[in-house]
């Protein structure tokens, strides 16, 4: 084995594992489409980065430029304006810049692609087809990195985080922001974003609410917001117009994975790739990490993620991977939107960190893990809300290997 | 005496925390964090701002910028016409002051957020 590590992506997550990778021996090249290092992080512009990783709160320029230049100073090979193509089974990348098309052929991959934003197609909004909708990403980065104030009386569908920062940051640069409408009965945002975001502003969030229909015949004019019922569909008689010219959406993000989609990876019920606790997915040698893997809402997380894929990774691709022994499966249980990883082995690390998230707030609850009928740990929660990631670690050894029974995590109360 | 609701924004129990806002007397909240935070947003709200400034000659026409620390909540938007005034040209380093003094307030900075390269010529 040459010990060649490949990184797919070159954001907090690609550039992170990069440098864990290189840190525990292989040859690392890292491939990036964009012009610069740093993803998504280049265009998030506010502070609230960084305060675990770095011990001080950065903005996200300011997050991406202290990982890139220690990419920079170090011996990774950094391929800028490439593309990956394709990914194959034998751990071969396909990838074209303008200098010209190559093939590289890796003992190890993380991919680290990012996500995606659910645009309008997703919720199939009835009525006219108007210019003036697009999402909490494209509005942010024409407004940071061009200057583009995409309207001046905006409505903004869903509650995530990119959302309501975008509220305030269009607010600031002079647009009214009418409202912001949530399907769910809570916020999906983070407390201090809802509090700094819209509330600082009196900008209305109305929860229980969805946007009907568009109205305009270029340009969007106005748009119809319903309230929902507990079954999250809209309430006949309800709607009312409201005048807007732009409609923003941050109905989520998805990991973006049409690279992989032809390698037939095993994923979970929530669709994310499955990983082991090592983050490798159902193709040996190919570890997942980051938005790629799962939606983060902390920066600082999707770095210490990508390190232990790195680190993994290049461990694989110097053959020093601990193999041996058996594996179990995990599952989200009650309560649980999903759990990661899907599976444990009983080599390499002497614990497992899971990381899940709950499917809705609860106040006052247990998270409780199990194998069969044992109960591994039981940790009480005066608080937990889905748009906080959860973090749990567990030693191997309280698993039992000989067994074949499903490790479970639930919400009890 | 004049009471204040406000969610407590600490940590992500979120309690609901009620002020009193002439004795700052705060109640509601769960642990210590909760009353610090109630007296500061209610005596003294302040907020980092950040936003982008012109740049000439890099790759980007905007740079982004922050304040180096926390201003008065009430100067959000005399600080975004403030910051429509300035524009830099490259090279820029993250950290470098564009302004001093940032509003007149003593000790705050505006400063790059990102560096940039001279591009081209
Ligand atoms: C709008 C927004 C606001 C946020 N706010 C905060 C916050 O306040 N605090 C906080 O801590 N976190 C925040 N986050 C979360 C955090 O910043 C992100 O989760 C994190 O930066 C994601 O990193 P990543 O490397 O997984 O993905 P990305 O940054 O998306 O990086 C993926 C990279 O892969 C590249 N790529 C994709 N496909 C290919 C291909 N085929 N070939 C080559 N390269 C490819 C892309 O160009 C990109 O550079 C926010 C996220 C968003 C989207
Ligand atoms: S008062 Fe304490 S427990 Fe309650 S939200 Fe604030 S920091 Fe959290």
């Amino acid at each position: 084995m040459s010990g060649k590590v490949a990184i797919v992506g070159g954001g907090a997550a690609g550039m992170a594992a990069a440098l864990s990778a290189l840190q525990a021996g292989a040859e690392v090249t890292l491939f990036e489409k964009g012009s610069a290092l740093g993803g998504i992080l280049n265009q998030c512009i506010h502070n609230g980065f960084g305060l675990s990783y770095f011990k001080e709160e950065l903005t996200g320029p300011e997050f991406a430029e202290r990982l890139a230049d220690k990419v920079r100073d170090s011996a990774i090979d950094v391929r800028l304006d490439t593309a990956i193509l394709s990914i194959g089974k034998d751990l071969s990348i396909a990838y074209e810049s303008p200098k010209g098309s190559g093939t590289l052929r890796a003992d190890a991959i993380v991919y680290t692609a990012g996500s995606l934003e659910r645009s309008a197609g997703a919720i199939a909004l009835p009525g006219d087809r108007p210019s003036g909708i697009l999402t909490a990403g494209q509005a942010q980065l024409y407004l940071n990195h061009y200057g583009y104030l995409p309207g001046k009386k905006i409505f903004i569908l869903g509650s995530g985080d990119i959302g309501l920062i975008m509220a305030r940051r269009l607010t600031l640069e002079g647009a009214k922001v009418l409202g912001v409408a949530e399907l769910c009965p809570y916020p999906n945002g983070l407390n201090r974003n809802i509090v700094q975001c819209l509330e600082d502003y009196d900008i209305p969030l109305y929860l229980s609410h969805t946007v009907t229909r568009a109205y305009g015949k270029g340009r969007l004019t106005a748009i119809e917001l319903s309230e929902v019922g507990p079954d999250r569909n809209p309430i006949p008689g309800t709607g009312r117009r409201i005048e807007c010219d732009t409609l923003v959406l941050s109905i989520g993000l998805l990991p973006l994975l049409s690279l992989l989609r032809p390698l037939g990876l095993r994923k979970n019920l929530a669709g994310q790739i499955e990983v082991d606790d090592s983050l490798m997915s159902s193709l040996p040698g190919l570890f997942m990490a980051g938005n790629a893997l799962h939606v983060h809402d902390l920066v600082d997380n999707v770095a210490l993620e990508a390190e232990t894929a790195g680190r993994e990774a290049a461990r694989m691709a110097l053959g020093e991977r601990a193999s041996g022994g058996k594996e179990l499966l995990s599952k989200a249980g009650d309560g649980i939107g999903y759990l990661i990883p899907g599976r444990i082995r009983e080599s390499g690390e002497e614990e497992v960190l899971f990381r899940f998230r709950v499917r809705v707030p609860n106040k006052d609850c247990f998270l409780v893990f199990s194998q069969g009928d044992k109960i591994l740990k039981k940790i009480k929660k005066m608080s937990i809300i889905p748009s906080e990631m959860e973090f749990v670690k567990i030693p191997k050894k309280l698993l039992d290997f000989s067994q074949k029974t499903t490790i479970e995590v639930k919400l009890c109360h | 005496m004049p009471l204040r609701e406000l969610v407590c924004i600490r940590c992500p129990r979120g309690c609901l925390l009620t002020v009193d806002e002439e004795t700052l007397e705060v109640k509601g909240n769960f642990c210590p964090r909760g009353k610090d935070y109630g007296m500061k947003e209610v005596s003294a709200p302040e907020r980092i701002l950040t936003s982008t400034v012109a740049i000439k000659g890099a790759s980007l026409p905007l740079c982004p910028v922050k304040t180096s620390a926390p201003i008065p909540k009430g100067k959000l938007f005399e600080g975004m016409k403030a910051i429509a005034e300035v524009s830099i040209a490259a090279p820029v380093a993250a950290g470098d002051v564009l302004v001093k003094d940032f509003l007149g307030i003593e000790g705050v900075d505006l400063v790059a957020t990102r560096s940039f390269k001279k591009e081209g010529n």
